[in-house]
Order: C-alpha cells, then sequence, then structure tokens
C-alpha cells in the first residue's frame, strides 16, 4: 500500500468514526442548549440504537427501511421517558442534581439492556450487503457511505428544523431565554421534551449506523458517548457547528494518529490535542459567541 | 375587559400582595405606579400566568383566568412585554416577530399574521429596516420596539407593558410613548407598569398607586399628578417640581 493509499484510508475511517462522535457531540449540545445539564446518558441511546437494529433487523428480519426509523423513534421515545419520568420531574433544579440523576438513569438503563440483550457481543447485518469498495485507493464497505450519508442527512434535517421551522425557532427561543418564551405562549416544557427526543435519535441514529462494523452490546455506547462529550467541549460545548467540526476532527485525529504512531495511542493522541486546544481557547474551536447556538 | 380582584400573593412567608383590585376598560390605557419593590412586577406575573394568586381572580372580559398557563393567556389575549426587553438577542428581528405569533398558527389566521407582520413594521419604522438582522444588536430603544412588536403579534386585547422606558434616553423614551398611545386605536388596551410616573400619566388615562403590595390610591391621570402629597409620598420628591419630566 503507498502512502497515498494509506493516508486516504485513515481519513476515511476517521470521517467514519467522526460522523458518530458528530452525531453524540450533536445530542449533547441539544440538552445542554434547553436545559444547561450534560446528559451521561447520551452514550445510552447510542446503545440501544444498535441493539434495536440487532433485534429489528437481524432477529426480526425487518428491513432496513423500517427498522431504522423504528429503531431511532424507540429511543427517542426513550428520550422523552427520560425527561418526564426523572429530569423534569425533579424537585431540585440544581444542575449537579439533575446531571446526577441522567448519571443514575445511565446505569439503570444499561442494567436493563444487560437483562434484555445479555452481556455478549451481537453482530448487526450492515444495511446494504457487504461489498468492498475503493475510491482515492481507500478500500472501505458500503456501510461506511450510509453512515457519511445519514449523518450529512441528519445535520440537513436539524439545520432545516432550527432555522426554517416556527416549532425549531421555538426550541431556540427557549434556550435563549425560557421566561420570554413562556411569555410568547411557547410550552417551554414540551420544547425541553423535543429536546430530550432529538437528542434520543441522534444517539439511536449514530448507535444503528456504527454497529454493523463495532458489533452492538449493552455498553457499545459508553465510549462512543465520552468521546461524543470530548467533541462537544473541543467544538465548544453547546454550539451546533461546533459539535460538527469537533466531532469530526476527533475522529480524524485518532485515526491519523493512530496511523502516524500506533494504535495503542490513539486514544491518548486525541486527547491529548483535546487537551491542548482548551489550554489555549477555554470555550474550544467555534465556542464563545451565541449566534450559532441552537 | 381586564379584572383583577382582591388578589393576594405571598413568596412563601412573604405577603407580596394584598387585595389589589384594578381594571383596565377596552381601548384604555392605565398607569400602574409605585416605587421600587412595591409589587408592581408580582401584579403583572399572577395576571400573565406566570404565578398563581393565592386568593383573588384575574378576569378577561368577564372570563376567569385564574390557573391557566401562559399560553392560553395569550390565546385569551392577554400578553406581557416582559422587563428588560428579553427580546430573542441571536434570533433575527423578523424570528422574534414570528416566534410572537407562536399561538396563531392555524391556517385561518396565517392572512392575518402577515397582515400584522406589516401593522408591526408601519408601527415600528426602525425595525422594517432591520428585518435580518440579530435582534441583540440592535440599540436599547429598538430592542424594546422589538420586544412591543413581539407581543403585538400575538394579537392581544389586552397588552401588559413592564418598565417600557427603563434604561432609556429621554429622547427615546418619548417615542415610546408615543407608541403606546397609539396601541387603543390598534384595538389592544395597556396596563403600563412605570417607575417614570410622569411620563406613565402623560399617556395614560387612569393610574393606580401600588405601595407594600397594596393599591394605595387610583384616580385619573391629572388626579393622580395634581394630588401633592401622593406625589411626595409615592413618586418621589424628584417630581414635586412640575409635572414636566416625560411629557413631549
Amino acid at each position: 500500500m503507498s502512502g497515498w493509499e494509506q493516508l486516504s484510508q485513515y481519513i476515511m475511517s476517521g470521517l467514519t468514526t467522526g460522523s458518530i462522535y458528530a452525531l453524540a457531540a450533536l445530542g449533547f449540545c441539544l440538552i445542554y442548549n434547553a436545559t444547561h445539564i450534560v446528559n451521561f446518558a447520551q452514550g445510552d441511546f447510542i446503545s440501544l440504537g444498535g441493539l434495536m437494529m440487532y433485534t429489528l433487523l437481524g432477529a426480526a428480519g425487518l428491513p432496513a427501511l423500517l427498522a431504522l426509523p423504528l429503531a431511532v423513534a424507540v429511543v427517542a421515545g426513550l428520550g422523552v421517558v427520560l425527561e418526564a419520568a426523572a429530569v423534569g420531574r425533579a424537585k431540585s433544579r440544581e444542575i449537579t442534581v439533575l446531571i446526577f440523576i441522567t448519571v443514575a438513569a445511565s446505569v439503570l438503563f444499561r442494567g436493563v439492556f444487560k437483562e434484555v440483550w445479555g452481556k455478549q457481543a451481537l453482530a448487526v447485518p450492515p444495511l446494504s450487503p457487504d461489498v468492498p469498495l475503493k475510491l482515492l485507493g481507500a478500500t472501505f464497505t458500503p456501510q461506511n457511505l450510509w453512515i457519511l450519508g445519514i449523518t450529512l442527512a441528519a445535520i440537513a434535517v436539524l439545520i432545516y428544523f432550527f432555522n426554517h421551522t416556527l416549532t425549531g425557532r421555538a426550541v431556540r427561543a427557549v434556550a435563549i431565554n425560557p421566561k420570554a418564551a413562556a411569555l410568547m405562549g411557547i410550552d417551554t416544557r414540551r420544547m425541553v421534551r423535543l429536546s430530550f427526543a432529538l437528542a434520543g435519535a441522534l444517539g439511536a441514529l449514530a448507535g444503528a449506523i456504527i454497529t454493523p462494523i463495532t458489533t452492538a452490546s449493552y455498553n457499545v455506547g459508553v465510549l462512543m458517548g465520552l468521546k461524543g462529550f470530548a467533541a462537544a467541549v473541543l467544538g465548544g460545548y453547546g454550539n451546533f457547528l461546533g459539535a460538527i467540526v469537533g466531532g469530526l476532527s476527533l475522529g480524524l485525529l485518532e485515526s491519523l494518529g493512530a496511523g502516524a504512531l500506533s494504535s495503542t495511542y490513539k486514544d491518548v493522541i486525541a486527547f491529548v490535542v483535546l487537551l491542548l486546544v482548551l489550554f489555549v481557547r477555554p470555550r474550544g474551536l467555534l465556542g464563545g459567541g451565541e449566534e450559532t447556538r441552537v | 375587559m381586564l379584572s383583577v380582584e382582591r388578589v393576594d400573593f405571598s413568596y412563601g412567608p412573604v405577603r407580596a400582595l394584598r387585595e389589589v383590585s384594578l381594571t383596565v376598560g377596552g381601548g384604555e390605557i392605565v398607569a400602574l405606579l409605585g416605587a421600587n419593590g412595591a409589587g408592581k412586577t408580582t401584579l403583572l406575573s399572577v395576571i400573565s400566568g406566570l404565578n398563581q394568586a393565592q386568593r383573588g381572580a384575574v378576569k378577561l372580559e368577564g372570563r376567569t383566568l385564574n390557573g391557566l398557563k401562559p399560553s392560553a393567556l395569550v390565546r385569551a389575549g392577554l400578553v406581557q412585554v416582559p422587563e428588560g426587553r428579553q427580546v430573542f438577542g441571536p434570533l433575527s428581528v423578523e424570528e422574534n416577530l414570528q416566534l410572537g405569533a407562536y399561538c396563531r398558527r392555524g391556517r385561518q389566521q396565517r392572512a392575518q399574521v402577515v397582515r400584522d407582520f406589516e401593522r408591526v413594521y408601519d408601527l415600528f419604522p426602525p425595525l422594517a429596516k432591520r428585518r435580518r438582522q440579530a435582534a441583540g444588536t440592535l440599540s436599547g430603544g429598538e430592542q424594546q420596539m422589538v420586544a412591543m412588536g413581539r407581543a403585538l403579534m400575538a394579537a392581544p386585547r389586552v397588552l401588559l407593558l413592564d418598565e417600557p422606558s427603563l434604561g432609556l434616553a429621554p429622547l427615546v423614551t418619548r417615542e415610546i410613548f408615543d407608541i403606546v398611545r397609539r396601541l387603543p386605536s390598534q384595538g389592544c388596551s395597556v396596563l403600563l407598569v412605570e417607575q417614570n410616573a410622569m411620563g406613565a400619566l402623560s399617556v395614560a388615562q387612569r393610574g393606580y398607586v401600588l405601595t407594600n403590595g397594596g393599591i394605595r390610591f387610583t384616580g385619573t391621570a391629572t388626579e393622580i399628578l395634581n394630588d401633592r402629597l401622593l406625589r411626595e409620598a409615592f413618586l418621589g420628591p424628584e417630581h414635586q417640581a412640575g409635572p414636566t419630566d416625560g411629557r413631549p
């Protein structure tokens, strides 16, 4: 393999994992902007997305076109439940208390997933048959293309939703000034719940498209969620565009770092760069401005 | 139009409102005056449903509003412009106005909402030139216009205006009050809460003076202005010189 081929291989795999981090980071941003909390159950949304695909696509044999929306809907529903039954119901509005509720929810979710699906790794079939493709020297599968395409589509839908629909603007209004939004007759609680549903849907998408490569398990999303969190911090926590840039950069850093040195150090390289960026720009690459916040 | 009947409200053990009653008639501008901490903003929050009265009733055209959510109140025609403008800074002027019409999403109302956009831009010409600009980048007076325009987009029967002149230069204040004066002809009564008593009484027909959570005095604007004791006691000594401040 020539150097050029290797480079494009690393870029391809970096963009693939980076897409997953970006989706997870967007989920963190949505809930942060609506409630100012970090949702530690975001990784479990990813796990459940993969597990649902294992059951619906693999075990039940549903067509992908049906299984994917169903998996997304189930996890979005779990997001709503998390808000309606726990976070929104808490007597305290203290941020640390609410964050801890999401930690507790995450532990609970993982326990339930383990009961239902067991501890072993589960093979999830890809969205379309695995035939190796070659582009610019990189070898990849159709699943890589699905991941990039679905991520791009999800981002396009979010951009349209937040900038061109009244409900999307209402979600932003609640994030900017909940009291003024309530005075305009916007049901702030419903908008917060919608943010949880969207975060669940993004997590589900990430899990559904990555698990054919990684396999699914009750805790497969935990590390991906953590990387998504890191990506959100890297981009500027709460910043929509930052989450995308942060996710893709983190994925590329990991992959290129692993290629340049050793895959043993891929997490170390990514996190060292993250720390360096935060030393220089504590608010992240794109953080600080209110303009691009969603 | 709007009537508040013997409303009590406490923050825990602290009694903030005691048997407060007031009315705003159709096409009327009514001033609610009082020093800082007198309970003006609390009374507004009870009227607009952000806080629930422990006793008493708030009625709009005879219909009791107690216990309704803010969204139901907006639909009923009661809309508040909060103190300190509270515009959605990162969103454009147009988006702010659009969110004001959030409760009027029905198909039948679409044409009316489009007409109301033009009505608001007519009422506030500076906004028409800045439709695409982020509301947070506008001047204080322009932001007050966005806040008022946003509320008018909900097609209110009664507008609750909380301290519209706060932090504005006298010239800008006058401009805002001139617009307030035109609202009744647009089918909208106004309850104007102000610390700037002279300014408020220059546009209001009647007024109420609130102290320590209770209505101390009520009368026509002229009666309040001419009551020397009242001026000294409730409107502050700076107003003894005469009713010139804030008048166009």
